[in-house]
């Protein structure tokens, strides 16, 4: 939708900081409340064995999720160049609807904004929401 | 009909009967003013909403957020009939407000990450499900009446 500017770039990296450590905490639970709360799409999972929120695999993919997310951190600055392999990842083989880019999204801010109530303030908070969708449209870039 | 498990009742009710609603509205309002500065189209005599700090600081903001979030107990009173709860309600946001319903979304959406911020790891995914579930449902009815 908009570009991000510094000072976008600025907050993201610092409250970044906080981040730090806790990704796979932060990306598990992110995914057992994607798959919870909008429970369309665990269609993408068929073929886990358990697709609880709670399950295994739910947590392994939360993990690999987040560690994408902080990588798109380091390349913030230039976001389609960065996520070439990923976006083709995502067009040509996962073919997700990049509908669920929100979805994922909005899990992963409710997480940060229970771990963090303090520091994830109304102007992290859009920095993080340009940011997370400045990433899904990078992710979507080779779909068509 | 919408239907309701016990747990999605009780976990809504429970959520409304804590929420400290002079806190929780005017957080939710002006987080959706800041993220979503568009929303701020339907707020011009709200004097001062240049930048987050102004947004947050303004009192009519404030009493604005308390009284939207008081409109949503109408629901919480009413979880088995909310479509007809709300029908004059979606005819003034249509009608005298004309705003637009896909806002409904947005405010819905800062407010779920405010209660989450505010019952910590009490805000499990299921309950976040059952939250955003109500929210939904309040969506759909404010949406219902435009033509």
């Amino acid at each position: 939708m908009t570009t991000l500017t510094a000072k976008d770039k600025d907050a993201v990296r610092t409250f970044w900081a906080n981040v730090s450590g806790k990704e796979e905490d932060i990306g598990s639970d992110a995914v057992a409340r994607m798959l919870a709360v909008y429970p369309q799409t665990k269609t993408y999972f068929s073929h886990w064995k358990d697709l609880s929120p709670s399950s295994p695999s739910a947590r392994k993919h939360g993990i690999t999720v987040m560690k994408g997310v902080a990588d798109a951190v380091s390349k913030i600055d230039d976001l389609k160049g960065g996520l070439l392999t990923l976006s083709e990842l995502h067009a040509f083989t996962l073919r997700v609807d990049p509908a669920n880019f929100k979805i994922i999204s909005h899990c992963l801010l409710v997480v940060l904004s229970i771990k963090f109530p303090n520091d994830f303030t109304p102007e992290v908070h859009v920095a993080l929401d340009k940011f997370l969708a400045a990433l899904a449209l990078a992710l979507a870039e080779k779909y068509r | 009909m919408v239907e309701w498990t016990d747990f999605e009742r009780a976990t809504i009710v429970d959520i409304f009967s804590k929420m400290q609603y002079e806190v929780v509205g005017p957080a939710a309002l002006a987080r959706c003013l800041i993220v979503y500065p568009w929303t701020q189209r339907y707020f011009g005599n709200f004097g001062n909403l240049y930048n987050a700090a102004a947004i947050s600081g303004n009192p009519m903001v404030a009493k604005h957020g308390t009284t939207i979030l008081h409109g949503l107990d109408r629901a919480v009173k009413n979880m088995d009939d909310i479509k007809s709860t709300y029908a004059e309600l979606s005819v003034l946001h249509s009608e005298k407000l004309h705003v637009d319903p896909d806002n409904f979304k947005l405010l819905s959406d800062c407010l779920t990450i405010v209660v989450a911020a505010q019952l910590g790891n009490d805000f499990t995914g299921e309950v976040q499900a059952a939250f955003q579930k109500f929210l939904a449902v309040v969506v759909s009815s404010l949406g219902r009446q435009y033509h």
